[in-house]
């Protein structure tokens, strides 16, 4: 770790610091009804909106309402977006001429979910298979809406804090429309103009055909790059325009972006910290949330950073310098982007998956175990360290919710939480949640890594699709099917569902159990190298996605609308304050053990022993 | 036969500092009573009905665990396998961790139980006389069987007799023996009003009372008070359930982290090349250790306990969701009377007017009182001997005369050989001196009113028809009183004194006695309505009572403490009934509410951070054949003998660790943690030191040392 490298990373918290009040207060100004220095320019279109979509802007809705309005708006938001990628080929704005073929029903099935739960998990090259009109119009539209939904739905919960007595949490399209017009609409234009600036393109020409030094033939990818790029950071997407993601140089060009683009994950998650406080009456609640996730941030940065400084000692063996000088980064440079180095890799990869970006600048895959357990170990954290636009606060309500109920008992009182008394349904609504989570992860993990879909442990690859081999093995094979490998023919064939990682042994294990937490977490980063663009994993990803999301919501939902009918019992000398350090410090310390710990076995027989195997001089 | 009853002396209630932590009156004294421990264990046996451990999640997988690995203990034996005395042990450690839940929940019961035995052996057959059915008649009687009686029914109780039901005063005076029920041997008066509640199973000791019947046999008070101690209607509480609903989540939780082990061990195997998946027995062992076995397996004792505790205290409460809701409390209403002051004003200073001598002052109020029984009177004797040393004189002969205290005159005093003395209200005591032609001195109103406006009350003292100053009477408040207001303020709890005392009076008083608010010149509407206000704004209110006209309040309140000696329908109401009649336990109830959370709070983060110093020794454990490189996290291998841990010896360990650690802390289930009044930051600071970092701490040395004795004793 380098004093530049420690002040590169204490300058980004000062930023998002320095960001969150401001940010937070002009959320809860939006949506609270009042008037912001934006209103008389959005209000009339946000009328009009109303209007001519018959939204009653005064209607306030039960929580069962408002819960079906959410999963009425991402599910035929999602159907949408299945049939679009289907049907690429004969749609407009198609300048790589995809015929639709790209899209197989599974991927597509995979893409549109992935799009519709915020997760933007890529089975696909984009710039191979996904034409531009499907990116604007199928996936890009998605990064709006889901993180709209997920701003709506943090904030349904914090009525549920906020209100007391009634039965309404507020009205879902308000409250979406809102969060698009007021709050992602003016930072997205302005992120994307400033983007543009520092050389993104944003155009809808085909693809430049070049030809090198070398001369050699190179097609670059281009299009509306930019204004994708934006949402992709403030929304908490990760999506990329281009498979590298923010590696690409079209997408994350300079330093100055770099560091706009981490910013922009946290921008909206860590304001919501304090739109929380704002709008339940007592700022300190906020900044205590705030104050937990840094926290937590703050310990898997050092040890990401320390990890990936320190390097592969059996390198440094072999006599390759890996200490850092003026002249190179040392530490393990695999898998980054040199013109990041250490410190601005192990930054983003710590940021991106602790909120529920999913946006890379660097192959987390390549990352040494230990450095790689921090990023996986924020997705097991279920999206609580600033976590989505949205997933963060209410994730992070969700532990808070436990943490006060077992701290309250410790007090002497029957538990309450901004005066809310937390009783059984409260707690069995949280538990729920963190219980559905953890299963979505074990569960498939469990299954991925030993499902044998074919005779023979081997993956299979055919030489020549005329052949007629391949034919005859699938017709030989019927569940073999079930995991080859999309979008080529001929193709290969990996049989069981373990022979999809990229690396053997206890890494390989870790890149599935990975993929899972990514999913289940609507994080979208992977530890690249694993092959997912099979039918199973299209399909198992796509439902572990759609559980990950929609059963997490729904329950804390049930969650505010019981908070919300409940009287507010005033504080006193005997209840427990929850705006301090120390209910910071606890919060932390039951998303980790409750929320964290239970991944202790699979943690061990994946980056531990790969960090112990490291040490004893075996590789993968 | 005593002439007078009021000479018996009343059970008195405990002077404030003894009201507190006294000795038990019914329970066994030691926390370990040998008999109670006998018992136990033989109810720990019996407990293991699967239909008994189902109440309990966390203990019922425990018991689940032990079924399956004794059934693949015995179709080893037959088939012949390896690892016999390890997978023994492991099931042998399986049950006892089930079996020492057991023994906790039988641990706190065995109380109550050795106390509902006494109370039943007092249930004796008796007979009542009942007065025949037409009640015109109060003499003409039957004998009946008390397991007879009706609700309704008139019997008649004379000394000796023992009271056959339970039910109310209606005629007659007489002194009780309760000893039975309150553990108190001193007798108690039971009158018509507001002391007529008597108990089935008391005994009359003196007089003659009629008493109409309240309860159908089987519900009577006695009756309910041996269910209550011997816990059979115990109800989970809605903490219990909730923090159960947490316990059981945490449970599949784990069960799935276990359950997927062997899907994710199969891939390592094969990654690595080496060993296989897990046994069922290792599988278990880690799923116990995991599990929150240790508050799953003291959450039912822990309830037990803090109901047994307010028993000991001599307060009976009919639900543990009464006792829970103590601890909730923000507001608690005190009458002023009896609990914040002794229940009498006394006399404190003589002020005479200009010109008048304070002998002569001192000499004519006692000369007033000598005849006056009330307490007040007899202070005033008292402070005249005292202070002016004036003896009590003796006063006979047909020249004295003694005046009694009437409503219409509002004096009282004596006529002694034509000198007329009087003492009373001072507007009461100024007519009287104007009607015998005198005058009234001016400066008489400012000291009257300057004795009101300092919360006391002030009584004129006449000679004749010339006043000669004024008794200053005060309301005492208690000792300790104070620094007990201050303690529950602390712990964020308002105390509102309630008094029929004009607001000039209550307001001086309440400042005296520290307490935070008042209700002067209350009647039991006022008192509702302040309820009914305060439990608006989402407090919940406690309060004492004792009076019929307390009833609606004490049912309104979400904690109402009802007096023994007082009446029927108020003991009905209320959700508590203090057996020593002592206002004030209301702030040891309160305590013992809190200390019950906080022992459940305090063990459960406790259990959970138990958690991951076993992760560090059976995960290594468990994989030691396919990556035995995981050693390096197994902190068993590290201090004196570290090469002599096995694999088998660091899963006993954690697995013995976590089946004693229950037994343990039995003692600190049963006695609840320890409870200081203070802020709820203070707390959460200690208990979180105490149980989350110890908790996290403890188990290392401790699976350490466990670790080296199996190894020593060569059992691993």
């Amino acid at each position: 770790m380098t004093a530049n490298g420690i002040l590169q990373l204490a300058l980004f918290l000062v930023l998002v610091l320095l960001l969150t009040k401001p940010m937070g207060a002009y959320m809860a100004a939006v949506f609270e009804g009042r008037r912001t220095w934006l209103s008389p320019a959005l209000r009339p279109v946000e009328r009009f909106l109303y209007r001519i979509f018959g939204v009653q802007e005064d209607e306030d809705m039960r929580w069962t309402t408002y819960t079906f309005a959410m999963l009425m708006f991402s599910v035929v938001g999602g159907l949408a977006s299945y049939a679009l990628l289907r049907l690429q080929g004969v749609l407009p704005f198609n300048p790589q001429h995809f015929t639709g073929r790209e899209m197989t029903a599974d991927l597509a099935f995979n893409t549109a979910m992935s799009f519709t739960t915020n997760t933007n998990w890529q089975n696909y090259v984009p710039e191979a298979v996904v034409s531009t009109f499907s990116n604007m119009v199928a996936l890009a539209s998605h990064n709006w809406m889901s993180a709209a939904t997920g701003i709506a739905i943090a904030i349904a919960l914090i009525r549920g804090f906020s209100r007391h007595s009634v039965d309404g949490l507020g009205n879902f399209w308000v409250d979406v429309t809102r969060a698009t017009l007021y709050v992602l609409l003016p930072l997205t234009t302005v992120m994307a103009l400033v983007l543009v600036s520092q050389g993104v393109p944003q155009n809808f020409a085909p693809y430049a055909q070049a030809t090198t030094l070398e001369g050699a033939k190179q097609v670059i990818a281009q299009g509306p790059v930019a204004s994708q790029e934006a949402i992709k950071m403030l929304g908490t997407n990760g999506g990329g325009f281009f498979n590298a993601n923010s590696a690409h140089p079209f997408e994350n060009p300079t330093p100055f972006t770099n560091l706009l683009e981490m910013l922009a994950i946290f921008l909206i998650p860590a304001g919501l910290t304090h739109t929380f406080g704002k709008m339940v009456g007592n700022t300190r609640q906020g900044w205590a949330i705030l104050a937990a996730m840094t926290f937590m941030f703050v310990g898997g940065l050092g040890v990401c950073t320390w990890a990936e400084a320190g390097g592969n000692p059996n390198v440094a063996k072999l006599g390759v310098m890996t200490t850092a000088t003026p002249g190179q980064p040392g530490g393990n440079m695999e898998g980054k982007e040199t013109r990041f180095g250490i410190a601005n890799s192990a930054l983003f990869a710590t940021i991106t998956t602790a909120a529920s970006c999913g946006a890379v600048n660097s192959m987390h895959d390549s990352f040494t175990a230990l450095g790689g357990l921090v990023p996986l170990l924020n997705l097991m954290c279920d999206e609580t360290i600033f976590g989505g636009v949205g997933a963060g606060l209410y994730g992070i309500l969700m532990y808070a919710v436990i943490a006060v109920f077992i701290a309250g008992l410790m007090v002497g009182r029957t538990p309450e939480y901004l005066g809310k008394k937390i009783e059984k349904y409260e707690v069995r609504m949280a538990i729920l949640a963190v219980l559905i989570l953890f299963a979505n992860v074990v569960l498939w993990t469990g299954l991925g890594a030993n499902l044998e879909l074919s005779p023979g442990k081997d993956a299979r690859t055919f030489a020549d699709a005329a052949g007629g081999e391949e034919a005859a093995f699938v017709k030989a094979h019927p569940t073999a099917f079930w995991n080859h490998y999309n979008n080529s023919s001929p193709s290969t064939y990996y049989g069981a569902t373990y022979n999809n990682v990229n690396n053997s042994g206890a890494h390989g294990f870790t890149e599935i159990l990975y993929q899972y937490a990514s999913q289940t977490g609507n994080n979208g980063s992977a530890f690249a190298g694993f092959t997912g663009n099979t039918p199973y994993y299209n399909l198992t990803g796509g439902l572990a996605m759609l559980i990950g999301r929609f059963l997490m919501i729904v329950p804390l939902l049930a969650m505010a609308g019981s908070l919300a009918r409940k009287r507010v019992v005033p504080a006193s000398a005997g209840t427990l304050a929850t705006d301090t350090a120390i209910f910071a410090v606890l919060l932390a310390g039951v998303v980790l053990i409750v929320g964290a710990l239970e991944y202790f076995p699979a943690l061990a027989l994946g980056p531990i022993v790969e960090h112990l195997q490291m040490i004893g001089g075996s590789l993968f | 036969m005593v002439t007078d009853i009021r000479d018996i002396p009343v059970a008195a209630a405990p002077p404030p500092e003894a009201a507190g932590y006294k000795k038990p009156k019914h329970a066994p004294s030691s926390l370990f009573d040998p008999p109670i421990v006998k018992r136990a264990i033989l109810e720990a046996f019996r407990k293991l009905d699967p239909r008994h451990v189902a109440r309990n999640p966390v203990m019922f997988v425990v018991e689940v665990g032990g079924i399956v690995t004794s059934f693949l203990l015995v179709r080893d034996l037959f088939v012949g396998a390896h690892a016999v005395l390890f997978n023994f042990q492991i099931t042998v450690w399986l049950w006892f961790t089930v079996l020492f839940a057991n023994f906790a929940e039988a641990m706190a019961e065995g109380r109550g139980k050795a106390q509902a035995d006494a109370l039943r052996r007092s249930k004796t057959e008796t007979t009542a006389r009942r007065i025949l059915a037409d009640g015109t008649d109060r003499t003409a009687e039957e004998r009946v069987k008390a397991t007879d009686l009706r609700k309704g029914d008139l019997v008649v109780c004379e000394a000796g007799d023992v009271i056959p039901g339970d039910g109310d005063v209606i005629e007659g005076i007489a002194s009780v023996d309760e000893s039975a029920i309150t553990g108190e041997s001193a007798p108690v008066i039971r009158e018509t009003g507001d002391r007529s509640a008597v108990t089935g199973g008391t005994r009359v000791l003196s007089d003659r009372i009629v008493v109409r019947i309240t309860s159908n046999p089987g519900e009577a008070f006695i009756d309910r008070m041996i269910a209550l101690v011997e816990g059979a209607r115990r109800q989970k509480t809605p903490n219990e359930i909730a923090l159960t609903i947490l316990l059981a989540g945490t449970t599949i939780i784990f069960l799935l982290a276990v359950a997927t082990l062997v899907p994710f061990a199969a891939y390592s195997a094969r990654a690595a090349g080496a060993g296989s998946p897990p046994t069922v027995f290792l599988l278990s062992a880690l799923l116990v250790c995991l599990i929150p076995t240790t508050i799953g397996g003291l959450l039912s004792a822990i309830g037990i306990a803090g109901m047994d505790r307010v028993m000991q205290h001599n307060v009976l409460a009919m639900s543990g969701k009464a006792v829970e809701a103590a601890g909730d409390v923000n507001t608690l209403l005190l009458d002023k009377t009896g609990t914040i002051t002794l229940g009498n004003r006394q006399a404190v200073e003589f002020i005479p007017l200009p010109g008048v001598a304070i002998g002569e002052l001192a000499s004519a109020a006692q000369l007033s009182s000598l005849a006056d029984e009330t307490p007040e009177g007899r202070s005033i004797v008292v402070l005249a001997k005292e202070k002016y040393g004036l003896r009590g004189r003796e006063l006979s002969g047909h020249d004295t005369e003694f005046i009694p205290f009437t409503a219409q005159t509002r004096m009282s005093g004596v006529d002694l050989n034509g000198t007329r003395i009087r003492k009373g209200a001072g507007d009461a005591v100024k007519r009287y001196l104007v009607e015998a032609g005198g005058s009234v001195p001016g400066q008489l109103d400012q000291i009257v009113t300057g004795i009101a406006r300092a919360g006391g009350t002030p009584l004129v003292v006449a000679v004749n028809d010339r006043a000669l100053g004024v008794i200053h009477l005060k309301d005492i408040v208690k000792g300790g009183m104070r620094q007990r207001f201050d303690r529950l303020r602390a712990m964020g709890i308002k105390t509102v004194m309630i008094t029929g005392d004009n607001p000039l009076t209550a307001a001086s008083i309440a400042q005296e006695a520290g307490v935070d608010d008042f209700l002067a010149e209350a009647t039991p509407e006022a008192k509702m309505a302040l309820i009914r206000k305060e439990q608006k704004g989402g407090k919940l209110v406690a309060m004492t009572g004792d009076g019929t006209n307390d009833a609606p309040a004490l049912a309104q309140a979400d904690v109402g403490v009802a007096m023994n000696t007082g009446t029927q329908a108020a003991k009905e109401a209320g959700n508590m009934v203090d057996l020593d009649s002592n206002p004030t336990k209301l702030i040891e109830v309160v305590e013992i509410g809190k200390q019950l959370l906080m022992t459940r709070g305090s063990l459960t983060t406790f259990s959970i951070a138990n958690d991951i110093s076993k992760y560090f020794c059976i995960i290594p454990a468990m994989f030691a054949v396919i990556y035995p490189m995981l050693g390096a996290i197994n902190f068993l291998r590290y201090g004196p003998g570290g090469a002599l841990s096995t694999p088998e010896s660091a899963v006993l360990a954690a697995v013995i660790f976590n089946a004693l650690i229950i037994i343990a802390l039995i003692p600190l289930a049963l006695r609840g943690v320890r409870y200081k009044p203070m802020g709820a930051s203070a707390v959460l600071r200690r208990n979180l030191l105490i149980y989350g970092v110890g908790g996290v701490l403890v188990p290392f040395p401790a699976i350490w040392i466990i670790d080296r004795l199996l190894v020593l004793l060569r059992l691993a």
